[in-house]
């Protein structure tokens, strides 16, 4: 627990400073929606004119005059990249950077095991990336409830969930990279997370690279797909997890019989 | 009984030498001190011992117990004090006091405490807000507040104020007389003369000379200081030879009568022989060590 409590001590002013950002954004987001529903008719135009722009976001496919709809695009792009950065950076240091700023030594010459360090480490990000995504989630309840719209509860759980999966699933990586890093790997998060981005924009923008949405988080968390099968791609979310998994379970082989230097 | 015991301990960064088959036998309650110029493999050593890096082969043993496997019984016993000292950001010195024993599972607050204030050190400061010489002090204590079985300092005293280093080693003495086991690695021999029961030189990953300090200061070389003029080409068994225009002085190990002849034949106007200090044992061994190896003689 003492681990657990000053990595969290140590993540706090990241921790804070990305939910305060997206939460900000998203609440914005969702108190503009009563004005965009109102120039619908504009916008509808200039959507369609965007071609594979539309495309690329999954605004051919939604009606962005619902609420839902609305959300999922709008809201979906400040959530799923901004999310999927906060994951990937938190993750990808939160190894690493006991060896980048020196403080290894410290921590490994107590009597803890290294598979310890790596459990009270995993559990540090897994506690920031839930913490943030439940408190983004009630931002956006709250700002739904106060712009007079009706919570659609089924329709934003499981948008949230795909965004909260995304995050972990590209926290589980970039944690396995992590144990791999002898200095902080922001720029390996960062470009990682951007790649998934782009990888699904490119498959919205055209069938032949649909096999793109196959290799990136990003490819379950597509609204319009969500919202039009009312359920999540039960595969692609195994497929992510699967990753997940594997980015951990590197993490604890190669961190558990690494020399620290 | 043997507290910490190596044997044939060897570490290479890839073609990079770290230690050689290191042989090491620290016993229960030793003071020892564990000498070496930079980059000779005593941080590389400690680290093997600690359980921070593995060896390419041969084995360490801490309290009898397997350096490597058995980390976590070996580290609650052990004290540490790294060469470079480094603090997680934005935390004051209690901060890192507090979640050091936390981590041991330990409350240290009362020895903590006591310690602080003979360190003369705030805990109340920012670890980024200390002096070099005060982030030493509050490693100190880290190594020290959960009262440790043995300690593992490594160039403990860099950074401190001469009156800083008389308090360090005279809390070091205490822990000693105490039962404590104390390792001390140093490059400064002086603090090894002083204070360590027992030593081991190491040079260029190593061990050249392991023992008792009074052991390893009867090598039979004596510093001979003569004022006046001799010529000393000839004789052999002569290191550190320095010539000033009041005379020569150097290291000496070869035969007396051909030093005795030298001089008679020289024009000695005062003469002084002395037992060389750890410093100049220290370069005796060098110089054997050195002497001995193919690839350096």
């Amino acid at each position: 627990m003492t681990l657990l409590h000053h990595e969290l001590r140590q993540g706090r002013t990241a921790f804070a400073v990305w939910t305060a950002a997206i939460s900000f954004l998203l609440v914005i987001c969702i108190f503009l929606f009563p004005e965009m529903r109102g120039k619908m008719d504009v916008l509808g135009d200039m959507f369609a004119s965007m071609g594979g722009f539309s495309a690329a976001f999954g605004m051919d496919r939604l009606n962005i005059g619902t609420l839902t709809g609305f959300y999922s695009v709008e809201c979906g792009n400040i959530l799923g990249p901004g999310g999927a950065f906060f994951a990937a950076l938190t993750g990808v240091s939160i190894l690493s950077k006991e060896e980048r700023d020196k403080t290894a030594e410290f921590l490994l010459t107590h009597p803890m095991s290294r598979a310890r360090v790596v459990t009270g480490k995993l559990a540090a990000l897994f506690l920031q990336i839930t913490a943030m995504n439940l408190l983004v989630l009630g931002f956006c309840l709250l700002s739904v409830r106060l712009i007079g719209e009706t919570v659609p509860w089924k329709e934003l759980l499981l948008l949230h969930t795909a965004w909260y999966l995304l995050q972990l699933e590209t926290g589980g990586i970039c944690f396995g990279i992590s144990a791999f890093l002898r200095r902080g790997g922001a720029g390996i998060g960062m470009g990682l997370a951007a790649v998934m981005y782009f990888l699904n924009l490119i498959a919205n923008l055209t069938e032949h690279a649909g096999f793109l949405k196959f290799l990136t988080p990003f490819g379950y968390c597509e609204g319009a797909d969500i919202l039009a099968a009312g359920r999540l791609d039960a595969g692609p979310v195994a497929a992510g997890m699967f990753c997940a998994c594997i980015g951990i379970a590197m993490a604890y082989w190669r961190y558990t019989g690494k020399d620290i230097r | 009984m043997d507290v910490i015991r190596t044997e044939g301990l060897t570490k290479y960064y890839g073609r990079t030498r770290g230690i050689d088959h290191i042989d090491l036998s620290v016993r229960q309650g030793d003071f020892f001190g564990f000498i070496g110029p930079n980059g000779a493999g005593k941080s590389t050593t400690i680290r093997i011992l600690l359980g921070l890096i593995r060896p390419d082969c041969g084995r360490a043993q801490i309290f009898g117990l397997d350096a490597a496997k058995e980390r976590r019984q070996i580290l609650a016993r052990i004290g540490y004090l790294p060469s470079e000292v480094s603090f997680y950001p934005g935390m004051r010195v209690r901060d890192v006091l507090k979640l050091s024993a936390g981590l041991r599972g330990v409350d240290c607050g009362k020895t903590a405490g006591r310690l602080c204030e003979r360190l003369q050190l705030d805990p109340t400061r920012k670890t980024e807000e200390l002096s070099f010489g005060n982030r030493r002090k509050a490693a100190i204590v880290c190594a020290l507040q959960h009262e440790p079985d043995l300690l593992v300092f490594d160039e403990p005293t860099s950074g401190l104020d001469p009156l800083m280093q008389k308090m360090f080693f005279e809390i070091l003495e205490e822990r000693s007389r105490n039962g404590a086991t104390i390792f001390l690695s140093s490059h400064i021999l002086s603090e090894i003369q002083h204070h360590c029961s027992h030593a081991a030189m190491i040079r260029e990953g190593r061990l050249i000379a392991s023992g008792s300090v009074a052991e390893l200061s009867r090598t039979g070389v004596k510093r001979i200081s003569i004022r006046g003029a001799v010529h000393c080409g000839a004789l052999s068994g002569v290191r550190d030879l320095r010539v000033t225009p009041e005379g020569v002085d150097f290291l000496y190990s070869g035969d007396m009568k051909s030093l005795l002849s030298a001089m008679a034949n020289g024009d000695v106007r005062d003469l002084s022989v002395t037992e060389p200090d750890l410093e100049e044992i220290f370069l005796h061994y060098y110089g054997q060590e050195a002497k001995n190896d193919p690839l350096t003689s």
